[in-house]
């Protein structure tokens, strides 16, 4: 009895495995993002609905960034199918040729703005490095502007800008010194570093990361920061004394890409397709800060009216932000780079 | 005589050469031996250093199209950071050693004095934060230090202080945060040297008629000489590598190299780079640790003559 017990449930397990295994083998797909509340917001409004309607497994993981696909890529070991990346690390990695090229015929790429939208990337989201101050130092009369950010002797306090996103100083640093924000790209670097130069020695920690800049602010170490809307929001939702708006915003893209050698190359077209369509793009501001990419996201009605003004890219938002120009710090990040650091380590 | 010992000599030349060949073979036969057991060992060693370091400095001589050059390494010298980065490195990691010694120090000479039972319990709590993350310690400190963290309240608190004194991101946070997580790397080598040392000799000094001042310096301290070189030189090499802290702790102001590293790897599009400021990392290290071995060797090996 128990022995015959034993054999059919040898039996019935081997069914499902020798049925499970093709199937899930050929209809499974591996995505890396950035983990955390993000990817956990992107599981609900991308992930968990495009494996509902397509009938696939979605797996997830976590990327460090661009060297994380170059080392899978270069070492023929590709892991994933769809990997998200920074605007500007997509560009070099293009430039690379780390990237399958995409199918627009496949992915609908209308609502996305053209300068995110490449043969083998495109734009999925948005987050905006804003300047985040304390109200109980300053009550609401803080600084509004990076030009305010920069006058230490009117908005006297401790200070914190990134160190590691020299691409966002220095365009806050554009900003800083008037540059309009339609003429902040193509970054005048050597301007912008000699803006740099000008708060250089007000500034009293270069964070390198959004929990550092998140922390900073929240423990008072800092009175006002350059952070990103993210990390705002959440210290917003906290309690925390602080006040920031979209003004002079600078809104960075993040993106998705098909690693080169993919083996699920066309299962992750389409699931890439429903990731940039509007009605899931919809979906993202209702669980985290980051805007949703296509801007026809905002016609679906999915989003109630009082939080449209909280999202950073939407359309009225987007009018107060820099757009940051991923090509440009292809070309140049690192020339930038090197003397940004040369000049906050002197 | 002369004839007879000259043909002694000449007979036992002959049997000390045959019996000379036999040693010879057979310690060459030992030697093989001990080289076959010897080759696992060896072999791993080649596998997980020699060809990994190999492979390092073969990618650091490659520039971004892939074409042999020494751009990896020229960009130390065209760019002010890196020099500012590795001073900053060797500035950090002597400090830190420095204030281990002079904390660890007598802590391990206090645990060496005490009762067996009472010092297994002290060394307890020297090995105790071994068991907590790095990480979770270093934000422990910048709760303690911060502008409106523990010590800075207090001290505003008690009148001691009108301005919050700067002790977290800024060179005395990074000082601070790292000089606590290696007293224990210093500490349980130096305790372990100076348990060894006999207490007969103290004894026998103090019979002698020198003072407790003058037996410690004169004995104590050089036979705890070697333990506290070992304690020095591995705080001192695991400084130079350290990230954790520094990147928490130094407010994006003490950049050291492992950082720089980090950093080099995502900016550059070719693994060079990084590789690169490996390489010059390691030979640094290697030839200040050769210089260590010259200075405290010959130091260490001097006590023991004296005695």
């Amino acid at each position: 009895m128990t022995k015959r017990l034993c054999i059919h449930g040898l039996a019935v397990a081997g069914l499902l495995a020798s049925a499970a295994v093709p199937a899930s083998a050929a209809d499974t797909i591996t995505i890396a993002s950035w983990g955390g509340t993000y990817q956990e917001a992107q599981t609900k409004a991308f992930f968990d609905p495009t494996a509902k309607e397509l009938g696939i497994t979605i797996k997830q993981d976590t990327t460090n960034g661009l060297d994380d696909v170059r080392l899978q890529v270069t070492g023929n070991a590709v892991k994933w199918d769809i990997t998200e990346l920074g605007a500007d690390e997509c560009a070099r990695g293009s430039k690379e040729g780390l990237f399958e090229k995409l199918d627009y015929n496949v992915i609908d790429k209308s609502g996305i703005n053209p300068k995110l939208v490449h043969d083998d990337w495109v734009g999925i989201s948005y987050t905006s490095v804003v300047l985040i101050y304390r109200t109980d130092v300053f009550g609401d009369k803080g600084p509004k502007t990076w030009a305010d950010f920069w006058d230490v002797e009117k908005f006297p306090g401790r200070r914190a800008l990134s160190g590691s996103q020299a691409t966002e100083t220095l365009s806050v640093a554009a900003l800083a010194k008037g540059t309009p924000i339609d003429k902040v790209y193509p970054v005048d670097i050597d301007g912008a570093l000699q803006s740099v130069d000008k708060v250089k020695g007000h500034i009293d920690a270069w964070w390198t990361s959004g929990a550092q800049a998140m922390q900073l602010v929240k423990d008072g170490e800092v009175d006002m920061a350059s952070i990103w809307n993210g990390r705002a929001g959440t210290l917003r939702k906290e309690g925390a004394p602080v006040s920031f708006s979209f003004d002079q915003g600078v809104l960075t893209a993040d993106c998705m890409v098909i690693p080169k050698g993919s083996k699920n190359k066309d299962l992750a077209m389409k699931a890439l397709a429903k990731f940039v369509s509007p009605d899931l793009q919809a979906n993202l501001p209702l669980y985290v800060d980051n805007g949703p990419a296509n801007e026809k996201a905002f016609e679906t009605g999915k989003i109630p009216q009082e939080r449209i003004k909280d999202i950073n890219s939407a359309p009225d938002n987007v009018k107060k932000q820099v757009l940051q120009d991923p090509e440009f710090w292809r070309d140049n990040l690192v020339e930038a780079t090197e003397k940004f650091n040369n000049l906050i380590q002197q | 005589m002369s004839i007879g010992s000259a043909s002694l000599g000449h007979a036992v030349r002959q049997d000390g050469e045959l019996n000379a060949r036999a040693l010879r073979s057979d310690a060459r036969r030992q030697a093989l031996g001990l080289l076959a057991l010897l080759s696992p060992g060896l072999f791993l060693v080649f596998a997980v250093i020699i060809v990994p370091i190999g492979w390092l400095f073969w990618l650091s001589l490659f520039d971004e199209s892939g074409q042999l050059s020494l751009a990896n390494y020229a960009r130390f010298f065209e760019q002010a950071s890196y020099i500012k980065t590795f001073a900053t490195t060797f500035k950090v990691a002597f400090v830190v050693t420095g204030a281990c010694v002079l904390f660890g120090y007598p802590l391990a000479y206090m645990l060496s004095q005490l009762p067996r039972r009472a010092a297994s319990i002290c060394l307890i709590f020297v090995i105790l934060p071994f068991w907590t993350s790095v990480l979770v310690r270093t934000y422990a400190w910048l709760v303690i230090l911060q502008r409106k963290g523990l010590i800075n309240n207090w001290l505003i608190d008690l009148g001691v202080i009108g301005q919050p004194l700067p002790l977290a991101n800024n060179f005395a946070g990074v000082v601070i945060g790292m000089t606590h997580i290696m007293l224990p790397f210093l500490v349980l080598p130096l305790y372990a040297s100076m348990k060894t040392i006999d207490v007969d000799c103290l004894r026998a000094g103090m019979n002698l008629g020198a003072s407790p001042a003058a037996t410690f310096r004169q004995i104590f301290f050089p036979l705890s000489l070697p333990g506290l070189a070992s304690g020095v030189v591995i705080v001192f090499v695991l400084c130079l590598g350290f990230f954790v802290t520094p990147a928490l702790m130094g407010g994006g102001k003490v950049i050291m190299w492992a950082m720089r590293m980090e950093q080099a790897t995502s900016l550059y599009s070719n693994w060079g780079a990084g590789a690169a400021l490996g390489v010059v990392l390691l030979a640094v290290t290697l030839a200040l640790l050769g210089l260590f071995q010259w200075l405290l060797g010959a130091r260490a090996t001097g006590v023991w003559s004296q005695r």
